[in-house]
């Protein structure tokens, strides 16, 4: 008898990341884009007390030094007290400058006026005000507000428009959530950050994961097939279940639009974008 | 036997400003000063070295006729104080009006300058994230040409991607393949041992062309960040068996030096005759009927 080697195909997981490899190239990108290309050479970071800011604010302070990294905290006054704890686990783990600018009074003072918006109308106001706070503590400061959009919510549509996604430079962008979680752990994150739900924390009680109806592993392993371009007949044939792909499949689609920038009428062959094509760096 | 036994290589691994190519012209010149005071033999830059890669409709601002790129480039060397040398660069060509992705192969010498090779980019990258066949033409010319190193090829990025082009170029007489490129990095899961993967996948596709027909390869990487896509760098000389000499690392603008020893190659070919048999083989494979060359020889404008 030969003995049979088999090759025995298990459902994808999430895709990992070579943490050393991933954190050196985004500092070179931060240090390349700000400093060498802008000649900027301080950030600003929207500290929410989650891991993706955290990240994003562990990699600025390798990149530019913490002194040059200001972390505000944005906190609305239902927000959780644990947002702006963890926030400050980042801040005194990294030594950051920083500051804490209640949201609440201008949040408020336009929902007044509209007692009757939901808490998904409340949410984006919210988001809302904290990039305008963020974007003119970053002309007060003269510091760059860094993004801090993981290539998941991005996917699923799981943000505001011209909110979170409105800071003109991003270092994990292009990283699912696992590979954030990995990249966390490798850039010694404080542990509770990385151990807890992540949540948008605009309502009590709100998770991610519950606001989207899958986990983020899960979520992250059918990303990664459907951008490589499987279809949702092979995806089931990989073991994911049919619902989840369905989720998934469907909320790309209906979000195409929030990654892109507002669709601008063509009226001649000198369109901007269309025809008139520069690099952002030209 | 080639002409000579040692070639005395520098590859300047350029970080260019984008679209900005008087600055960057006169970086290069700083780089070559310092070369001066131990002058190379040759001295090769990446793909697009002098502008940044990702041009868009910009690269109609910048493009260069091949004239003006070598008088350039023979010029900031002179005034750099370097000595006669041999000099192989990328840049965007302005033919009359056609744009293509080039590289030039000039000899400098202290008061003239000769274009030895134009070689335009073959295989133009248009999918993902790259787009050159929007804006520029293709090559349609392999050409192989006689250095004082002996016989060698221009090869641009993705032209050293398909392993055929190699295999024709060795057949048709190089000894040494030189690469200038500009490869956006990408690929963090880990399979690139502790690079990011395109670094990995690249230099085993040089390293496997270079141990199969018994080549130097000299490959010039641009490096920066343009517009979140970092160019990898990694400039890199490979000997006839395959073995890494040098290699840059990924993000930061260096000078790669190595001496070789051009006996190696006739050492190599002796030690593992692949491309002698591959010379007789390749009309049988090429000249087969069931393949789909139906196609014209290649571009008049460009013999």
């Amino acid at each position: 008898m030969l003995p049979i080697v088999e090759w025995r195909k298990a459902t994808p997981g999430p895709p990992g990341i070579d943490g050393r490899v991933t954190a050196d190239w985004l500092v070179t990108f931060l240090r390349d884009e700000l400093v060498e290309r802008r000649g900027i050479g301080r950030a600003v970071v929207g500290l929410s007390g989650g891991v993706d800011s955290a990240v994003t604010a562990f990699l600025c302070a390798r990149a530019l030094g913490a002194a040059s990294v200001f972390a505000i905290r944005m906190p609305y006054k239902t927000s959780h007290p644990s947002s702006l704890s963890d926030a400050q686990l980042v801040i005194d783990a990294l030594n950051l400058p920083s500051r804490t600018i209640d949201i609440s009074a201008a949040v408020d003072g336009y929902l007044q006026y509209e007692s009757d918006a939901d808490a998904r109308r409340r949410g984006n106001v919210m988001a809302r005000e904290r990039m305008l706070v963020l974007f003119d503590q970053s002309a007060k400061l003269k510091a760059l507000p860094i993004g801090t959009g993981n290539k998941t919510e991005r996917l699923l549509g799981y943000f505001t428009w011209h909110a979170d996604d409105t800071p003109p430079v991003n270092p994990i962008g292009d990283l699912f959530k696992s590979q954030v979680w990995e990249l966390a752990r490798y850039l010694k994150v404080p542990r509770p950050l990385i151990e807890k739900a992540p949540t948008a924390d605009l309502r009590a009680n709100q998770t991610d994961e519950g606001d989207l109806g899958i986990s983020y592993a899960r979520a992250d392993a059918i990303l990664a097939q459907i951008l490589l371009g499987y279809s949702d007949a092979q995806m089931v044939e990989h073991g994911f279940p049919q619902k989840d792909v369905a989720l998934v499949r469907g909320r790309i689609d209906a979000t195409h639009w929030k990654r892109h920038l507002p669709t601008t009428a063509m009226l001649s062959s000198t369109a901007i974008n269309e025809f008139y094509l520069r690099p952002v760096d030209y | 036997m080639s002409e000579t036994v040692r070639l005395r290589a520098a590859l300047v691994q350029t970080k260019p400003a984008k679209g900005q190519y008087a600055r960057n012209l006169a970086e290069a010149g700083a780089a070559f000063a310092q070369l001066a005071g131990n002058s190379p033999d040759l001295v090769l830059l990446p793909e697009a070295a002098l502008t940044g890669y990702f041009l868009e409709g910009a690269v109609y601002d910048l493009a260069l006729s091949a004239t003006r790129f070598a008088g350039d480039l023979a010029r900031v060397w002179r005034e750099a104080g370097g000595q006669r040398v041999d000099l192989a660069a990328g840049f965007f060509e302005n033919d009359g009006g056609t744009y293509y992705n080039s590289a030039i192969y000039v000899e400098i010498e202290p008061k003239s300058e000769r274009i030895v090779h134009l070689h335009r980019k073959m295989f133009l990258p248009t999918y993902g994230v790259f787009d050159e066949e929007r804006f520029l033409s293709r090559g349609h010319r392999l050409g192989v040409f006689k250095t004082r190193f002996g016989e060698a090829a221009l090869l641009i990025c993705e032209d050293a991607w398909h392993s055929i082009v190699p295999a024709i170029a060795a057949v048709k007489g190089a000894r040494i393949l030189i690469v200038p490129s500009a490869s956006p990095g990408r690929g963090i899961e880990g399979a690139g041992d502790g690079e990011l993967e395109s670094v990995a996948r690249w230099r085993e596709m040089l390293r496997l062309a270079a141990l199969e027909h018994g080549v130097y390869v000299l490959y010039a990487g641009l490096t920066g960040f343009e517009g979140g896509k970092g160019m990898t760098g990694s400039s890199s000389v490979i000997d006839p068996w395959g073995r890494i000499v040098v290699q840059a690392p990924p993000s930061e603008a260096c000078i790669v030096r190595a001496d070789l020893d051009l006996r190696e190659v006739d050492l190599a070919r002796a030690s593992l005759p692949l491309l002698g048999d591959l010379a007789g083989a390749l009309p049988d494979l090429l000249l087969d009927d069931e393949l789909p060359l139906a196609r014209t020889k290649y571009h008049a404008a460009d013999r």
